[in-house]
């Protein structure tokens, strides 16, 4: 199934073909945009030392620089393997994670002693491992992009790797809590110093084999039975996947204590069902079994307490954060206060008090910006990761087979779904629980998965914009079934 | 597939929307409140930027900021501790100041607008400077003498207040309330070990946090009598008119009769009012009340400030601490006539009369002072916070003038007589010439009785330099004696050391 690397087809024998538009690589627009991306992460850089040192010292643009080296280095490699490849998601990821790595500085500089802020060593700090995890992240981004050639390929190791993803989820939760267990998530396998958290590459495995799965059974979930209230119910014995798939999340939620990771892992499933059968029959199934799930956790928390009181405190937290600010409550109640203390237009990078907030380096850190770029800020930040999500879904629109499809199109979703769970829960539009916020939070684990979410809509969106050979032509995408039978099989099946 | 897609985007794009709607509502709606939350530590770590200034008194400095190496960069210090505490105040990390850290927060802060030319100053060249300081009125041995006293007090009492003040000027020579407090532990920057040392003030029997010289109201007792007298004497009645006495009297409507604190006081038919004072003779002030009515009786106690409900004792002309307003109570019948039975009674500061100690203080300075009562205050001088620049000096101002001279000359010398002749006797120091009026009040019918002292001190030219007032709550037998001992002692100290001016 593996294709072979094409040269970038050239524009005369794609004008060839009347009626499609010539084909553009759009790499230097990408590179332009990269190139704004990490002025604007450099400005970033000497507004916080501005703010921070009350100077800026020569050597602020160094972060800046560094990350400009090694995302010109991923232009390069987006150049030659995947040339074809959406030229916005590279700079917006960019910047993200720049300005992630210009906040972490900035939070090295409030911790340190006076005297020695003025000479901050580059890989220093959480600013600095940021900065190392970032070009750690961008390698394996491309080393991803050099062995997936063709995204199709990967589904041969759909199995393993959905088997892998279950393991990943589950390793936390069976292991002590002296190792897996972070204030009160049990998300992490920690070795010594180092940490990782399995769920964020759980995730990527995971939608590999949903996509992979539902490929091969639409056709069969697609089928309705029973027909209420004017929507077509599945099979009961169809709903076997759905039904494992839920226990599992609601298991995750009991047993890790995270509503986060237990939603994002049911939302991924249910956007792909419905993505791959037009039902949206899956998406009221889902929607009900999860939320029923949730509202049965939290009355069990309230009667019986157990492996549910976690969750049940949380939605307590969720409904009245300043019942307790001090006590049980005390991070949302920091996170409100520093996002209201901003206000529209923040207090400038640097000139926000991000120490007041608890983990404000991981899941609190959408909350410190806050603080400091105000709503405007913000609002951008958000338009950014939109950007990201509607760049891959419409990666997955381009794509020709339903394998790139479903994996565009979840992957994207699921960023969309992490920032919204990060996001909302800061500010308390649904209960808080732990995520890392992607490309920002520090922590190389979130980096590294989230880099590769990357390199596969980069990769999948190349396929999806790479021009069609003639029938003459060299073959530049591998014959897969016929696009017929992935266009268009529901309108055989529905009654 | 591509129509769930795009409707998946849609989804993505509602979500977002609820995430951009919600950030409104907290970043803009709601960002004021949560600017300014108690629970927001921004404001206190930036209050903790800048210096904030010393309180002093003296040249003694009682409230200083110390540098520190933590993330508040100054600490509150009270070097001036317990004896202070109710004029100070104290500024906590969380939640509002008290006393003249409160009152005086924006000078001491150096956010008042009279510093302004500072803070330009600091913009350009990119300092912080310090806050302003504050100057106080008080005397620093006489609020020494008047805390160590109140506290060694030989009648055990363990509630009380003392206040002195210049009734020339009204500055406030001293001001101490019992059971005090130490106010460091509440300023502590850790926020826990300080709301446990309030919770634990909080919940103290005695009240402590309680600043009773100028928030506590008790029956004045006896002392009320100097109004009354005040009143008589604008009436018709003269030091020397005789007024009807005796040992006993039940007023109309009454079964219970008013008698005197001894057999041995006022049993003839009738005194002198200058004997009555003297001798603090109860039947002759009951008739006398019964005599002038309630209008007019009112009408003096409000001349002499009481129903004033917005008098505060700080900075002259404006903001301070608050003063409970002293009250005569209803001495009428619901229909409006007189009530003889709460008539009598409110003449000798009883039935439902309240007065604060710094109310008692004023009527003994407007009685020295010559009819004239001087508005208390504490700050004495605002000084920039490079000591050079004097932004404010107080410059005394009289409040109203309750008698005439006539009137005040002939109360001064009633009570001279008390001091003198009477029960007031403790209260003596030599050189000076020591007037005032104890006052033994029943607080409830199974406790023991509030003692009172208000009095006051003349100089040789009888230039007035001092007027007090103590009370020493429920401490029964003896209790307005030993507090015109206190009063005595107090006003000795003031003299010694009369404190800024």
């Amino acid at each position: 199934m593996t294709a072979a690397a094409t040269p970038a087809t050239s524009p005369a024998t794609a004008g060839e073909r009347p009626g499609v538009r010539m084909a553009r690589s759009r790499r230097n627009a990408e590179l332009s945009l990269l190139l704004l991306a990490m002025a604007l992460v450099a400005a970033y850089g000497a507004m916080v030392e501005a703010n921070v040192l009350d100077t800026v010292t020569p050597g602020f643009w160094v972060p800046a620089a560094t990350l400009t080296a090694v995302f010109l280095g991923m232009h390069l490699v987006i150049r030659y393997l995947a040339p074809f490849a959406d030229p916005a998601l590279l700079p917006a990821v960019a910047l993200l994670n720049g300005l992630g790595v210009g906040f972490l500085r900035r939070l090295d500089l409030a911790n340190a002693a006076p005297e020695e802020r003025a000479d901050l060593a580059i890989f220093a700090g959480i600013g600095g491992r940021q900065l190392a995890w970032t070009l750690i992240s961008v390698i394996l981004a491309a080393g991803l992009l050099a062995v997936m050639r063709d995204h199709r390929s990967i589904s041969r190791y759909a199995y393993t790797l959905g088997l892998a993803g279950i393991v990943l989820v589950m390793l936390p939760a069976v292991l002590p809590a002296s190792i897996s267990e972070i204030n009160g998530a049990k998300l992490w396998v920690r070795i010594g110093s180092f940490s990782i958290q399995p769920g964020e590459f759980a995730k990527l495995a995971l939608l590999v084999f949903f996509a992979y799965y539902l490929v091969r059974k639409r056709e069969v979930l697609s089928l309705a039975s029973h027909r209420f209230l004017g929507i077509d119910f599945p099979r009961g014995r169809d709903l076997g996947p759905v039904l494992v798939v839920w226990v599992i999340s609601l298991l995750v939620l009991v047993f890790e204590k995270d509503l986060g990771t237990s939603l994002l892992y049911f939302g991924m499933f249910v956007a792909t069902v419905y993505i791959a059968t037009e039902r949206v029959s899956w998406l009221l199934i889902g929607l009900v079994l999860f939320f029923g799930g949730a509202y049965l956790a939290y009355v069990l928390g309230e009667a019986v307490g157990g492996p549910f009181a976690n969750f049940y405190l949380r939605a307590q937290i969720w409904l009245d954060p300043f019942a307790q600010p001090y006590d049980d409550g005390y991070q949302l109640v920091q996170g409100l206060l520093a996002l209201g203390s901003g206000g529209l237009f923040g207090a400038g990078p640097g000139g926000g008090q991000p120490l007041l907030l608890p983990e404000v380096r991981n899941d609190f850190i959408f909350a410190g910006i806050g603080e400091e770029i105000g709503l405007f800020g913000l609002s951008a930040l958000l338009v950014i990761y939109l950007l990201i999500v509607e760049r891959g879904l419409r990666a997955a629109l381009a794509v020709r087979d339903s394998f790139g499809k479903l994996l565009a199109g979840g992957l994207a979703f699921t960023l969309a779904l992490q920032v919204f769970v990060i996001v909302g829960g800061i500010s308390k539009l649904i209960p808080l629980t732990g995520q890392t916020t992607p490309f920002l939070s520090a922590g190389g684990s979130s980096l590294m998965a989230n880099w590769l979410l990357v390199a596969v809509l980069l990769r999948v969106s190349d396929a999806g914009r790479r021009p069609v050979e003639g029938a003459g032509g060299k073959v530049t995408r591998p014959s897969g079934p016929p696009e017929q039978l992935h266009g268009a099989p529901t309108e055989v099946i529905k009654p | 597939m591509n129509a769930p897609l795009r409707r998946v985007g849609v989804v993505v794009i509602v979500l977002f929307g609820l995430l951009f709607a919600n950030l409104n509502w907290i970043q803009a709606y709601k960002a004021d409140e949560y600017r300014t939350s108690d629970y927001n530590g921004r404001v206190q770590v930036a209050k903790y930027d800048r210096k904030r200034g010393n309180i002093e008194a003296g040249g003694t400095a009682l409230a200083v900021s110390k540098e520190t190496d933590g993330e508040l960069k100054y600490l509150r210090t009270y070097p001036g501790g317990e004896k202070y505490a109710h004029v100070l105040g104290y500024e906590p990390v969380n939640g509002s100041a008290t006393g003249l850290e409160r009152a005086e927060n924006d000078f001491l802060a150096g956010t008042s607008d009279q510093l302004i030319v500072n803070r330009l100053r600091d913009m350009v060249t990119g300092d912080t400077t310090a806050g302003g300081n504050v100057l106080l009125t008080l005397s620093k041995r006489a609020q020494d003498t008047a805390y160590d006293e109140l506290r060694g007090n030989n009648v055990g009492a363990t509630k009380g207040a003392a206040i002195a003040v210049d009734p020339a000027t009204g500055a406030v020579q001293a001001l101490v309330s019992i059971p005090s407090f130490d106010p460091n532990p509440l300023a502590s920057h850790d926020t826990d070990e300080a709301t446990a040392a309030y919770n634990r003030l909080e919940q103290e029997a005695g009240r402590p946090l309680r600043n009773r010289a100028l928030g506590e109201v008790l029956p004045p007792g006896s002392t009320f009598k100097i109004v009354v007298a005040a009143a008589a004497l604008e009436n018709g009645i003269t030091k020397e008119t005789e007024i009807p006495a005796g040992s006993s009297y039940t007023p109309p409507t009454s079964s219970e009769p008013i008698r005197n604190a001894d057999p041995s006081i006022c049993p003839e038919s009738q005194v002198t009012l200058m004997n009555a004072v003297t001798e603090s003779c109860n039947t002759g002030f009951a008739k006398l009340g019964g005599q002038l009515g309630p209008d007019v009786i009112k009408e003096k106690a409000r001349q002499f400030g009481f129903e004033q409900e917005d008098l505060t004792v700080g900075r002259l002309g404006e903001g301070g601490l608050d003063v409970a307003a002293s009250r005569t109570g209803s001495m009428e019948n619901p229909d409006g006539s007189p009530d003889p039975a709460a008539l009598a009674q409110s003449s000798i500061g009883q039935r439902d009369v309240r007065m604060t100690p710094l109310q008692g203080a004023m009527i003994a300075a407007a009685v020295a002072n010559g009819g004239s009562q001087m508005r208390p205050y504490l700050v004495r001088q605002l000084l920039a916070p490079d000591r050079t620049t004097v932004y404010d000096t107080a410059n005394p101002r009289e409040l109203r003038r309750p008698v005439s001279s006539q009137v005040a000359a002939d109360l001064r010398e009633m009570m001279v007589s008390v001091v003198e002749n009477g029960t007031g006797r403790n209260a003596r120091i030599n050189g000076y010439t020591v007037g005032g009026k104890t006052g033994t009040a029943q607080s409830a019918p199974d406790r023991p009785d509030h003692g009172w002292f208000i009095g006051f001190a003349l100089d040789s030219d009888n230039k007035p330099v001092s007027a007090v007032c103590v009370v020493l709550e429920e401490a029964g037998s003896g209790g307005s004696a030993e507090a015109a001992r206190i009063a005595g002692q107090i006003m000795r100290a003031a003299i010694a050391e009369p404190g800024g001016r």
